[in-house]
């Protein structure tokens, strides 16, 4: 099959792989029929991401048709399904309570060793991204293995098309995960740091969970836009001040909840390659965490901080003292894509939320080193690439 | 917890993680039979009844699924075995077992007999997690590590040392039994099979 596979830092090649097979009875093979480019893959574009392999297949957003399926798995051939990016068995102490994300037996025992080191428990496997959550293969490819296929996927029912369910696989239910987090209350302020695809669905989520006001934070005009259509008031941190915008914005107060949904920018992913970072340049270094610094510092007493912003290693100059003196909550984590799955789909089917409005590219699989550059180079105007296997190389939608 | 796992009157923590400089012989003296000098001690919660795991374990041909490095467990007789493990450099080392400690749904012990080429030792005890999370397995394994510096740094390198083989076969243990089968990323067969080598 062909499939798009990672070499190295702004390397990477579609090659011809050996196609993927049944190995485990869980398993099902899955034809994919559309692929995103996640901001998250561009840590490992530009090689940030320690742990990766040369010949790596790249993609945790996809979804596509079943074609083969182990004996326990609960697929049918045929059937339509997106599938989450976090792979989780269904059946350990953390899946019964539906922190998919922390399940204990998603991530190979081997490559469980590196997260135990560094964050004391090793965390759940995940598609196509580094050996640290496993080192499987991801969607960016003709073809995938999707162990554990009767805990994972979700069957789509026939006439709604892949752009309307295709962000159920990560984004969306990270954007919701990151408003439920922030335990919104009715006539409440939220501000979101960052409208990339997670902050723009977080603002979606929010408003849907009954918050009177949603800020959104950003420097690129377009994406602000995004926010401004869905209701969100917004804040160009490059002509603002955010602070001091956010204090006058909300009567004196701070915001009720912070969102920092930037974490994309964040370059260490290994302890001693944070504190590199830092040591390397003091402004670099405290701008890594800026949003969460500010965000932090911007909210009310007694709100609450929501991150589902990316952040791997240890930081410098947390504010910890304002968070314990204004007693804040945070709650963060990866996304227990499995639990929100069923809900959001009906939402879309029902039209309550929308998330065709992301998509700027449709391309070819054959093109994705094109479309790793064009979002890497320009994330003002492209907010997402989905990649078409079916398309002829140089086919645009 | 068995009271031959707790150290004395110090604190409550199992003796396998004790800074003491004479915590092996400790753990040594919890053994019917200790063969090896070198203590290691690793603990999984599996979300599966005790009397499940025991059983699977008890019979120890089921033993090569989930650990890697046993190339073979020949059963000899109630309670002698034949083992054959891998070692560095693709060579195997073997020896046989005795069972030295049972009792039924809790604790499994053995020690290899005279002319093993690794004496080894050690326990496996089953025990109920708290809250309905299923049964607590510990592995307490006395060893004598490879000879030398240089042994520990080719074992390490072949992944062959046996704290880390103890920790990733539990987490491969707790798959099959929690799941029904073992995680991999390999994406073929053939992929699988050179990972298992």
């Amino acid at each position: 099959m062909r499939a798009l596979t990672w070499h190295g830092k702004h390397d990477v090649r579609v090659d011809t792989v050996d196609d993927p097979e049944i190995l485990n009875p869980r398993d099902a093979i899955i034809k994919i029929t559309s692929t995103a480019i996640c901001g998250s893959d561009l840590h490992l574009y530009d090689g940030y991401i320690p742990t990766m392999q040369a010949g790596d297949i790249l993609g945790h957003e996809f979804m596509g048709e079943v074609v083969e399926t182990g004996p326990r798995s609960s697929l049918k051939k045929g059937q339509r399904v997106v599938v989450p990016f976090t792979i989780a068995c269904g059946s350990c102490y953390h899946c019964g309570k539906h922190q998919y994300s922390a399940c204990d037996n998603g991530n190979p025992a081997d490559n469980q060793d590196i997260g135990q080191e560094l964050y004391g428990q090793p965390m759940s496997g995940l598609f196509g991204y580094s050996h640290l959550t496993g080192g499987y293969a991801g969607g960016q490819a003709e073809y995938v293995r999707v162990p554990f296929s009767d805990v994972g996927p979700i069957v789509i029912p026939d006439g709604i098309e892949d752009d309307k369910v295709l962000f159920l696989s990560d984004i969306l239910p990270t954007g919701w995960q990151a408003a439920e987090n922030a335990d919104i209350e009715p006539g409440d302020t939220v501000a979101v740091w960052g409208c990339g695809p997670v902050g723009l669905f977080a603002v979606q989520s929010a408003f849907l969970m009954g918050a009177e006001r949603v800020i959104a934070i950003d420097h690129f005009p377009h994406r602000l836009e995004l926010a401004r259509k869905f209701g969100a008031e917004t804040i160009n941190f490059e002509e603002s001040a955010t602070y001091e915008a956010l204090m006058e914005m909300t009567g004196g107060i701070g915001p009720d909840a912070v969102i920092d949904a930037v974490g994309l920018e964040a370059h260490g992913f290994f302890v001693d390659n944070v504190i590199d970072q830092i040591k390397k340049s003091t402004f670099l270094g405290t701008d890594r965490i800026h949003s969460i610094r500010q965000a932090i510092v911007a909210c009310r007493k007694g709100g609450r901080v929501s991150m589902p912003a990316v952040y791997g290693g240890i930081v410098d100059k947390f504010p910890l003292g304002a968070f314990m003196e204004k007693g804040l909550t945070l709650k963060t984590g990866q996304t227990s894509v499995q639990h929100y799955m069923p809900a959001l789909l009906n939402a879309i089917i029902e039209e309550k939320i929308d998330t065709t409005f992301l998509i700027s590219h449709r391309m070819a699989l054959e093109d994705a080193p094109k479309g790793y550059q064009m979002f890497h180079d320009n994330q003002n105007e492209v907010t997402k690439v989905v990649l078409k296997p079916d398309f002829a190389a140089g086919m645009v939608a | 917890m068995s009271e031959t796992i707790n150290r004395d009157a110090r604190d409550d923590a199992p003796m396998t993680t004790s800074k003491r400089s004479d915590a092996d012989s400790e753990v040594a003296q919890t053994l019917v039979d200790p063969k090896g000098s070198s203590a290691i001690g690793r603990t999984v919660t599996i979300n599966r009844p005790r009397s499940e795991l025991f059983a699977y374990w008890r019979d120890f041909a089921n033993l090569p699924t989930f650990m890697d490095n046993v190339v073979s467990v020949e059963i000899l007789d109630a309670s002698r075995s034949h083992w054959v493990v891998k070692a560095p450099a693709g060579r195997t080392v073997e020896w046989d077992a005795v069972i030295t400690e049972e009792k039924e749904g809790e604790t499994i012990a053995w020690a290899s007999t005279e002319g093993a080429d690794v004496p080894n030792s050690g326990r496996i005890d089953f025990r109920d997690a708290q809250g309905g999370r299923g049964t607590i397995v510990t592995a307490t394994i006395l060893y004598d590590p490879p000879a030398g510096v240089v042994g520990k740094v080719i074992a390490k390198l072949f992944q062959r040392e046996p704290a880390i083989q103890a920790r990733r076969d539990l987490r491969r243990f707790k798959q099959l039994m929690e799941t029904g089968e073992i995680a991999t990323n390999a994406r073929t067969r053939a992929q699988r099979e050179d990972e298992k080598e």
